[in-house]
């Protein structure tokens, strides 16, 4: 493999993983901190208020970190992708265009009233800010899947002369039925890694016997969201979009599987190494037909094995994508076990008592981070070795101008900042966690800054204020 | 249908300059200018609530420049590959600077992040600076359509271009004093007293030295380009952003004298998108000059997207556009005034 290439896809591969960790969490813990405030609202309950502060405080670190790695994602289009860019960016400008123009500046301008406004804003008011706040959130993250959508199913596109695409139907861009599958999966993913984070705080304090009645709130809510998207997340948004690979990419389909050979009534594999070399299956695992039934609703259905492709249309990475696939499934399988236990014993109302699910809770927090990765590595190493699928190979279209040396001194460079901003953002929030969100020792905390405001009373303003020489 | 999109690139270019370009003059003084705590937690407070938003009409700025013209955003960002990869860390660090700082407040926390802060505006500001220069001057394309530039070379201003050469870090230095008094005027607006006056006293002292740049500047630009000046012999009308630069000048030391830091900050504004204006009216249609043949610039005929595109883009341009301003406007409003210490804040 050429070196500049691999650098390149490296670089891309890391900076986006990186960044991705932050943004899921922003969409997924918006709207939950939107049922909090509204929760707040109707009820007339300051204890919701205090519990969605809390999370916007996580909210607003997790944003920070967000920004500054989102920023590099689009830059690397043009630095490191730059052939890509001048063959398709003037389709997929469309949709990243759209996200500057209708997601970031909503976003930006109504996260620091959502932030900082709570005292200058009527408790509606504010309460539209965190709305404007999820919405922002869920329109770029659905203009960034339209391009991801495109790349995957291009439509709407004609060839123009000098070799690149250009647009020729806006609404087939938009309407991209890959976009939408693809779209409410990966939502319901993000609102999963939300759902777990917040049971999982919740479990914490409940295991820890302290801030109690907050840990109830968390987990209560962590695990209804929880239960409704970790369904969702299989059936129909998962079978959606595994039906749309099975239609438009059979060979992709084929290397999820690492189905070798074609046959009738082809098995599921649960567990196993792919062992390309020798086209098979190490140490299977497998329910018989059942692949044939997921795929074609029929036990008997013939499924193409790779056997029916050219080697060069073999997505590079059996391996990866095969290990990818099936993490994400079987983590989805996991997440809806512990979800469904979880929420019959809130319905019996003995969840809080028994601390076995409350630990399978807890420890729960990063596999919905890993599942979500996972379904991306799936996505974008299923593609290959395409970059715009059967339109552009990837090899075709990094920035051939940027040698391999100045590729790795910048993905150096990466590695190096993102650990720190790694290291800082697990610091700021266990401390948050530790914390806790109970405001009753505020002064104690005093002068918090812009993203972890908390609301002051005279009286802990002037206990305060010997603190305030930052 | 071109000429319109060069128009809305460039304005949202210098829509960023302005708005962002005070948080970074603002970061530029954030040290030396600041005597307590205190003082450095309003200039923090002054800017925390709107740098974000700021910051976004880069990326707006960047996502439409993608999708007008791809193949200058694909030419220009690989070929400028080191510069723009350290603008990156930079954004990334001057972002977590304001962000972070206030988290904690242990001394060894916050003193940190206040240089990491103050150090990443000062390097934006001249990083910007040398890129608009690099644009002005020109880079060694090649009849593909592409080029790379390394860091520096020989300093010299010929074919074989690095990022820096004299006339690049004079851009770069121009930029720098621009923006410094931009901010300091901004701070000056948003703050009381003593921080008030010192960074009036700032942006007094530093006006002359802007006041020569500017006039060195247009002499190199001429003496290296003197192709910057053929659209003004055709419009002769182009000469009014010259006459306006400098009308910008004096209506700021008026302000200055006057102390009415409103009407000085407003002026740095105007001759921010001055400058910025006058470049784009004389650079036009070409929107990156090649250094090496002048038949091989990139202009905005051969770079724009297709035409359907461009039409069905003014649509949601325009509205995502009226919805922007919206949102600024409130949030400004939000956040007008004085910058207090009481509350909630930075």
């Amino acid at each position: 493999m050429d070196s500049a290439l691999l650098i390149h896809r490296l670089h891309f591969a890391f900076t986006v993983t990186f960044h991705y960790l932050f943004p899921q969490l922003t969409m997924g813990l918006a709207p939950l901190i939107v049922v909090l405030k509204t929760l707040g609202l109707r009820r007339n309950d300051e204890k919701y208020n205090q519990a969605a502060r809390f999370w916007a405080r996580i909210f607003g670190i997790n944003f920070v970190l967000g920004v500054v790695t989102g920023i590099p994602m689009e830059f690397q289009f043009g630095t490191n992708w730059s052939h890509f860019s001048r063959f398709a960016g003037g389709v997929i400008g469309q949709t990243l265009g759209m996200e500057g123009m209708f997601a970031f500046f909503l976003e930006s301008a109504f996260l620091g009233l959502f932030l900082y406004g709570e005292k200058r804003l009527s408790p509606r008011a504010h309460w539209w800010s965190a709305v404007a706040v999820f919405l922002g959130s869920w329109l770029s993250g659905f203009f960034i899947v339209a391009t991801d959508a495109w790349m995957q199913h291009p439509v709407g596109y004609i060839k123009a002369a000098d070799g690149s695409v250009q647009l020729s139907s806006f609404w087939a861009l938009v309407l991209n039925p890959w976009a939408w599958w693809q779209y409410a999966h990966n939502m319901s993913g993000a609102v999963i890694t939300g759902a777990f984070v917040m049971a999982s705080v919740g479990a914490f304090y409940l295991l820890w016997g302290k801030f109690v009645e907050f840990g109830r709130i968390f987990v209560r809510t962590g695990v209804a969201a929880g239960l409704i998207f970790s369904v969702l997340q299989l059936f129909p948004t998962g079978d959606g979009q595994g039906r749309l690979i099975a239609q438009n990419q059979p060979v992709t389909l084929a290397a999820m599987e690492a189905l070798f050979a074609t046959q009738p009534g082809a098995p599921l594999v649960l567990v196993g190494q792919p062992n390309v070399d020798e086209k098979k299956i190490d140490n299977p695992l497998i329910i018989p037909n059942a692949l044939s039934f997921l795929t074609y609703r029929a036990w008997t259905a013939e499924v193409k094995g790779l056997n029916e492709f050219p080697q060069d249309q073999w997505p590079t990475s059996i391996a990866l994508l095969y290990y990818s696939y099936h993490i994400m499934v079987g983590l989805g399988t996991v997440f809806i076990a512990i979800m469904v236990v979880a929420a019959f014993l809130l319905w019996r109302g003995k969840l809080f008592e028994s601390r076995w699910i409350l630990w399978a809770l807890l420890l729960a927090l990063p596999f919905p981070y890993i599942a979500n990765t996972a379904g991306w590595i799936t996505a974008e190493i299923g593609r290959q070795p395409w970059l715009v699928y059967s339109l552009m190979r990837t090899a075709d279209g990094y920035s051939k101008t940027v040698s391999a040396g100045n590729g790795m001194f910048t993905l150096l460079g990466f590695m190096g900042m993102y650990t720190v901003l790694a290291i800082l953002f697990l610091f700021l929030v266990r401390r948050e966690i530790e914390h806790g969100p109970e405001e009753g020792q505020a002064a104690e905390r005093l002068p918090k800054g812009s993203l972890t405001r908390v609301e002051l009373e005279p009286a802990a303003l002037a206990g305060a204020s010997h603190r305030r020489e930052d | 249908m071109e000429t319109v999109w060069f128009m809305i690139v460039a304005v949202m270019v210098a829509a960023y300059v302005v708005l962002d370009g005070f948080d970074l003059g603002a970061g530029v003084i954030y040290l030396a200018a600041t005597k307590t705590a205190d003082e450095r937690r309003r200039i923090m407070r002054a800017i925390g609530p709107v740098w974000d938003g700021n910051e976004v009409w880069l990326l707006a700025a960047g996502g439409t420049l993608y999708f007008a013209f791809p193949l200058l955003y694909a030419s220009s960002f690989s070929g400028f590959y080191l510069p723009l990869m350290m603008v990156l860390w930079l954004l990334m660090l001057r972002g977590i600077g304001i962000e972070l700082r206030s988290h904690m407040h242990n001394p060894v926390w916050v003193g940190f992040f206040d240089v990491i802060f103050s150090v990443s505006s000062v390097l934006l500001c001249i990083f910007f600076g040398a890129a608009l220069g690099n644009v002005v001057r020109g880079v060694p394309l090649r009849p593909d359509q592409y080029f790379f530039e390394p860091l520096w070379t020989n300093f010299r201003v010929g074919t074989d271009n690095g990022i820096l050469d004299w006339y690049t870090v004079l851009t770069g230095v121009i930029a720098l004093v621009t923006l410094t008094t931009h901010g300091s005027l901004y701070v000056a607006v948003k703050t009381e007293d003593e921080l008030n006056g010192r960074a009036r006293r700032v942006a007094q002292w530093l006006w002359p030295v802007q006041l020569l740049l500017t006039v060195a500047g247009l002499i190199a630009t001429v003496a290296i380009r003197p192709g910057v000046l053929d659209n003004y012999k055709h419009h002769a009308g182009g000469f009014a952003i010259p006459v306006l630069v400098f009308g910008a000048l004096a209506v700021m030391m008026h302000g200055m004298i006057k102390r009415t830091d409103k009407m000085a900050f407003v002026a740095s504004g105007v001759y921010i998108v001055g400058m910025l204006v006058g470049a784009a009216f004389a650079l036009y249609p070409v929107v990156l000059p090649a250094s090496t043949d002048p038949t091989l610039n990139l202009t905005i005929y051969n770079t724009a997207a297709g035409a359907h595109g461009l039409t069905v883009g003014l649509v949601w341009w325009s509205l995502g556009m009226v919805l922007a301003l919206g949102y600024f406007f409130f949030l400004f409003r939000m956040f007008r005034g004085k910058v207090r210490l009481e509350g909630e804040g930075y």
